[in-house]
């Protein structure tokens, strides 16, 4: 299982209150994780990756493992400890601005 | 008894303020989505219990939520607003061509005869539909593909749909505003439409007369004068007898002629209000005087309405969406301002009083008259 820990108002929005754990089948990468998600949560379709380019929305960032994952390719393999349930994949709302 | 739904968007949440026709006491709930931005909410007029909002932020984008029960409770629907066809360019603030992409829903205009149909003014200005209570939107493509979109400019807000108003004269006929473009008009559903901007003059475009490239802040239309409308322009107050054919001055003895919002009495076409701000470089009353101007006469003579209104250092704004009237016998005029307070004179604007004080800056604010 994979675990995913979502920003405040995506865990408000998915209506889930820790993290989320999803079947993933092999590779397990950023892509096939998101695809995960957001098929076990519709309402997230567009929060974390633009809908038609699926490219990561700006103040959106990942991380893994201690490692900031934002700028890696979308199908490269997540670490070991992702994969195996250790560690979780984390989708972090950006420190950007302060209105 | 007669009574009204305030609804109000702000820059982290929305809020409802309901009261009975005396409009004295109120019951503020929210803030609903709470952290996000409202840019607009606004009811059906035909089914008061259905109110759509528009919800976003820059970190994860839009979100439209519907309720079905007077803004108790609410559920997120359609959210996907893809451009039709090629999408091309428009101008970006150089000049140079920027290929359309969405942004966020500034405006959502609900059918005066269905429920479930709704259009959406967006940014990058376009205009979308939906007929199925917004679970899905289509672009109203004319509106970009039959006028000049591509040598449109965005307005320091962003390049935004911001102003949609149905005739109630005839459902095909629809006008909408976007800065900085300028108005345009419809009279087959959104199938073709033209510039209507001619007697708009604006400094510092390269011609002052042009069709279009005015910063058109907001224009409001009485039903019962389906030809007359009224603008708030980024400089200008201005009129049209002519459904938009040709405009004029009707700025007059106002102490400012720039502002963001412009409405109309519920029950006197005649009957225009307006928010003076000090300049485009000064976003705040003059003379940090919070002072509304009514005019009787459709214009050119004002008269300020200060009686509770702050008359020293007032420095907020009232943005573009952020007042409405109701429909009462004794009409009432609401704004909210972005430092947080929603007035209400439930005497035309003769008098006011705050009904909230601190909320988030206000977006926008709508009411419904509730049966």
């Amino acid at each position: 299982m994979i675990r995913v820990v979502l920003p405040y108002h995506l865990r408000n929005l998915a209506q889930v209150s820790a993290e989320v754990t999803l079947e993933v089948a092999p590779p397990v990468t950023q892509r096939t994780v998101l695809d995960a998600l957001e098929a076990r949560y519709p309402v997230l379709r567009g929060t974390v990756r633009d809908t038609q380019t699926q490219q990561r929305r700006r103040f959106v960032r990942f991380f893994a493992c201690e490692e900031d994952l934002s700028l890696d390719s979308p199908d490269e393999l997540l670490p070991d400890a992702v994969v195996a349930g250790v560690e979780p994949f984390f989708v972090i709302g950006a420190m950007a601005g302060g209105a | 008894m007669a009574g009204v739904r305030v609804l109000v968007g702000t820059r982290k949440g929305a809020f409802t303020l309901s009261a009975d026709g005396a409009r004295e006491k109120w019951d503020i709930q929210g803030p609903f989505f709470g952290g996000w931005e409202i840019y607009h909410m606004k009811g059906s007029p035909v089914d008061p219990n259905r109110i759509y909002a528009s919800q976003s932020t820059s970190w994860f984008g839009q979100l439209i939520q519907r309720s079905n029960d007077g803004g108790v409770t609410w559920e997120p629907v359609g959210k996907e607003f893809v451009y039709e066809g090629t999408v091309g360019t428009h101008q970006n603030f150089d000049g140079e061509p920027d290929p359309w992409k969405f942004a966020r829903v500034w405006h959502l205009e609900p059918s005066g005869l269905d429920p479930d149909v709704v259009l959406a003014g967006v940014e990058d200005a376009a205009l979308f539909r939906s007929t199925d209570g917004a679970a899905s939107w289509s672009e109203v493509s004319g509106l970009r593909n039959y006028t000049s979109g591509a040598s449109w400019q965005p307005g320091a807000g962003g390049l935004c749909l911001h102003t949609i108003i149905a005739s109630p004269e005839s459902p095909e006929r629809i006008f909408v505003a976007i800065s900085a473009a300028g108005v345009f008009r419809s009279d087959d559903g959104g199938a073709t439409w033209g510039q209507k901007n001619r007697g708009l003059l604006s400094e510092g475009i390269p011609v002052e007369n042009a069709e279009e490239g005015h910063c058109v802040h907001r224009i409001a239309l009485h039903p019962s004068r389906p030809d007359t409308l009224f603008m708030q322009k980024h400089w200008d107050v201005m009129r049209t007898d002519n459904a938009g054919e040709s405009w004029y001055d009707v700025g007059g003895n106002l102490p400012s002629d720039f502002g963001f919002v412009i409405d109309v009495h519920a029950h006197e076409p005649e009957t225009v209000y307006v928010l003076p701000i000090t300049s485009d470089s000064e976003h705040f009353p003059p003379e940090g005087k919070l002072r509304v101007y009514r005019s009787r006469s459709g214009g050119n003579e004002w008269e300020p309405l200060t009686r509770g209104l702050p008359q020293s250092n007032c420095y907020v704004n009232v943005l573009r969406d952020a007042m409405a009237v109701d429909a009462l016998d004794e009409c009432g005029v609401y704004f909210g301002t972005t430092g947080g307070q929603v007035y209400v004179s439930s005497d035309a604007g003769d008098s006011w009083r705050p009904i909230v004080h601190d909320l988030p800056a206000v977006l926008s604010v709508e009411v419904q008259t509730l049966a």
